[in-house]
């Protein structure tokens, strides 16, 4: 298992370059700075940090929504430098996103079953009674019934959406999937059955994540290796057991701290503290 | 992959009921609110009843809208002294049934309407369609293009682009296109914007569809509500404008029907013979009317803002 | 006798698709010096019963309670002018957007001050003090330079402290917080809740939290309203809550939490559903 890296990141850069005006100076903002990681074939990266730490940048560029400014990445043996080469439909098969507001990542006017055939009819030359015979066996295996293939998005449920938002990211077997965010929106009810349809899916298709979270419980159950963020620098970078026993950074220390505790012991103490 | 899970067997006509079923749906919701607005629902029937009217124009019509009774010049209308019942709304002033007149008209007014919307549509979708999507250098030239052709009283540019074009019906409706069409590129150009950013545009650029796809099929279909509404109040402008330059004599020329002509001839007669002019002004009027309230109902109906409650 | 009691609410909305009930009959009593947390998903109309305390309902809401009172005060009788008398003096509401509950046009400090006017009537140079002082005790670095900024000039934290800064500002017996930390960053949450915590306790005001996270509820609350589908589940302090939970709906939520997950899967509402049958 181990050196079965599929997602190779060095040294990754983004620059964005802020227009001057009439009274003010043309700057650029580095939103992400020197990122590199590796990740293992079927294992699960997540990425923590707070709004604004470059997290998203992160994502848009390994799912080739944006350039990067410099630096290398490499998806499954495969350079991307979109700006450099452009994208291949080989490129994009190899890596897809899910967003995190499953109300405004699905086409209002376009149906279920078109949501999730456009990949494979833009990219592969399927006939269209194939195509739609994927579509239904994802539907499925998403946990949604076939009748769903004809609705529009607006009859579905925040959590049934982003159901579909991760079946129209698998319909053409990417290797690495980005999920940014994908239940921070959610309930927790519908949290806890999002993560686990996530969890088998991986397990069934060997897929690999990156998983991108402010949200500590939820990456603490989900993933293999954490990286912090912080003002677009990697500040703690190692395996979750590493990261939650053992914080390096002040950051990472703030940031565990002030997360909330629903155990017993932790009210307890609040409430001993209170009546003190 | 096997091929034995449940779904894969599931009904296809089955499937294409629920499919149907769902656009279905969507179009109750739609009328659901529509109906809510009692106003539209009353332009919406005064619409489709004018729009009857027009298409059935000879079959209704009592006369030949062109034919001239020589015995008959200003004949009013049949309840008031001197009228004939043979000429409902009375004659004007070289003979002509006025009831007829006004049927056939309407077809000149819809079919004005009808043309000047979807040049002015058309046009005006796919040059906002490329400002909004591809920002930019394109986008400020064409903005400030749209600035100077606004810049100018709407009927004052349209009049002095049929002096160059020359009168008649046809040049009038480009003229009137091109004096709407920076509308619906405002207008397009803002909703393409709010939309271009959204999530599910980005999922579809990631899922591999090209720009004019990205543009036509996935941020165009979800600006359409502002532009239909638009549309409807546009319709009625065109017909406005249209009489207009009728009445100063640049569009239709006589002895077309068209109630703006109408009008324009029957200047001379206004105190002598009222119905000559009444009767073409209220037909505008009624119909402009009936379309604004269409296009109120419209907006209630299709303006997320406003229903979801 | 209780600062706010309610009993048997109910709220029904008038949509496309008929009447929903969105509140079918709960009851909420809050005493001063309370931390009362209303938990549940969306859905489930938790913020709907704080709203129609308020009178921030729709017209389409059609609202029915035995009792609603406020010290005494029947909220069901009043008329619109008097109870615009007690809503922003003595109930005052914090929302979830702080960027959004700010008007963009005007300075923070031209908005507190208008708070102060309106309830308190002072004006001026006093009413300034008031403010910078306000703006103080909410944690806000350098406040007499921040009186002339605009909401849109500062963080989404920032902007939270103002927006309880206002709604402390005429010294409130009841504050109702609506999800006040969900826009918010973990670190900026957890300043927000101990700043509310803490301005709870020296004034000795009523707080009504309603949230759906329940980390929020363990390090705030001191006792617990948890509701799903318009319908009251549990009530209890909340120790108890987390401890050992009655209803079978309370424990579907405490385990679905990641934290507790046990095994390789989270278990999920529906599991227990139905074995619970709610």
């Amino acid at each position: 298992m181990a050196g079965d890296v599929i997602l190779k990141v060095r040294d990754l850069y983004r620059t964005y370059d802020i227009k001057g005006g009439m009274f003010k100076k043309a700057s650029t903002l580095t939103a992400v700075k020197g990122v590199s990681l590796d990740v293992e074939r079927g294992s699960t990266l997540a990425v923590v940090g707070e709004s604004g730490c470059g997290k998203s940048t992160l994502a848009r560029m390994l799912t080739m929504i944006d350039a990067q400014t410099s630096g290398l990445i490499e998806i499954d043996g495969l350079p991307i430098d979109i700006s450099q080469t452009g994208i291949s439909k080989e490129m994009r098969q190899k890596v897809q996103i899910v967003f995190q507001n499953p109300y405004g990542s699905l086409n209002p006017r376009q149906k279920i079953g078109h949501v999730l055939e456009e990949p494979l009819l833009l990219n592969t030359d399927m006939p269209s009674a194939e195509r739609r015979d994927l579509a239904l066996q994802m539907l499925e295996k998403v946990g949604l019934q076939p009748e769903h293939y004809g609705r529009y998005p607006h009859m579905f449920s925040g959590g049934q959406r982003q159901r579909i938002a991760i079946a129209r990211a698998i319909m053409m077997k990417p290797k690495l999937l980005v999920l940014d965010e994908p239940v921070s929106a959610l309930d927790l009810s519908v949290q806890a059955q999002i993560l686990n349809l996530l969890a088998d899916l991986q397990e069934e298709m060997g897929l690999t994540y990156v998983f991108i979270s402010h949200d500590l419980s939820v990456v603490r159950y989900i993933a293999d290796k954490v990286m912090v963020m912080y003002f677009g620098e990697v500040v703690e970078y190692g395996t979750r057991d590493e990261v939650f026993e053992n914080p390096q950074h002040d950051y990472t220390k703030t940031l565990f701290a002030a997360t909330p505790r629903a155990d017993v012991d932790s009210i307890r103490k609040r409430l001993a503290a209170k009546a003190a | 992959m096997t091929n034995t899970s449940p779904a894969s067997k599931a009904d296809p006509t089955k499937l294409q009921a629920e499919s149907r079923n769902a656009t279905k749906a969507q179009l109750l919701e739609f009328w659901y609110y529509f109906s809510q607005n009692k106003g539209a629902v009353i332009g919406l029937v005064i619409f489709v009843l004018l729009v009857l009217m027009a298409l059935l124009a000879p079959l209704i019509a009592p006369h030949d809208p062109d034919f001239q009774y020589r015995d008959s010049f200003l004949v009013p209308p049949f309840w008031e002294e001197g009228g004939k019942a043979a000429f409902l709304l009375g004659t004007d002033a070289v003979g002509r049934d006025m009831l007829s007149r006004l049927i056939f008209g309407a077809r000149f007014s819809l079919f004005i309407g009808v043309v000047v919307v979807t040049i002015a549509l058309v046009g005006g979708v796919v040059i906002g369609l490329v400002a909004g999507y591809v920002r930019g250098m394109t986008d400020t030239l064409i903005m400030r293009v749209m600035d100077i052709i606004l810049a100018f009283p709407s009927l004052l540019l349209a009049l002095v682009l049929v002096a160059i074009l020359g009168p008649g019906l046809i040049n009038a409706m480009i003229a009137i296109a091109i004096v709407l069409q920076p509308h619906f590129v405002r207008l397009t150009r803002a909703a393409v914007l709010s939309e271009r950013t959204r999530d599910y545009v980005v999922a579809a650029k990631v899922a591999g569809a090209g720009h004019i796809r990205l543009m036509f099929k996935t941020i165009l279909p979800n600006c359409l509500a502002p532009l239909i509404v638009q549309a409807t109040l546009s319709f009625s402008n065109a017909i406005l404008d249209a009489a207009a330059l009728g009445f100063l004599g640049m569009g239709a020329q006589p002895p077309t029907p068209e109630w703006g002509t109408m009008l324009a001839e029957a200047r001379e007669f206004i105190l002598r013979a009222w119905w000559v002019v009444t009767f073409p002004g209220l037909a505008i009027l009624v119909t402009v009317l009936a379309i604004n309230l269409v296009g109120d109902g419209l907006r209630d109906a299709l303006d997320p803002k406003l229903k979801r409650s | 006798m209780p600062l706010l009691e309610i009993r048997n609410l109910k709220v029904e909305f008038d949509t496309a698709k008929g009447p929903f009930k969105a509140l079918d009959g709960v009851d909420y009593t809050v005493d001063g010096g309370e931390v009362l947390a209303i938990v549940g998903e969306s859905g489930s109309g938790k913020s709907v019963a704080m709203l129609a305390t308020m009178g921030l309902l729709p017209d389409t809401a059609t609202i029915t309670a035995d009792k609603m009172e406020f010290e005494g005060l029947d909220l069901r009788t009043l008329s619109s002018r008097d109870r615009r008398r007690v809503i922003g003096k003595d109930i005052s509401m914090i929302f979830q957007e702080p960027i959004a509950s700010l008007n963009p046009c005007f300075t923070v400090g031209f908005q507190l001050g208008e708070t102060l006017k309106t309830h308190m009537g002072l004006k001026g140079r006093q009413a300034r003090d008031r403010v910078v002082e306000i703006l103080t005790s909410v944690g806000i670095p350098n406040p007499g330079e921040r009186l002339s900024a605009f909401p849109h000039q500062m963080s989404g934290g920032q902007c939270q402290r103002v927006m309880i800064a206002m709604a402390i500002a005429c010294a409130p017996k009841l504050l109702i917080a609506d999800e006040p930390t969900t826009a918010l960053d973990v670190t900026i949450q957890k300043q927000i809740l101990d700043l509310l915590v803490q301005l709870q306790q020296d004034s000795g005001m009523g707080l009504i939290m309603i949230t759906h996270d329940m980390g929020v509820v363990a390090e705030t609350a001191d006792r617990v309203i948890v509701q799903y589908k318009g319908r009251k589940m549990e009530e209890a302090d909340v120790l108890t809550l987390f401890e050992n939970p009655k209803n079978p709906y309370t424990k579907a939520l405490l385990s679905a939490l990641p934290e507790n997950a046990t095994g390789d899967r989270l278990p999920t509402v529906s599991d227990f559903a139905e074995a619970g049958g709610f």
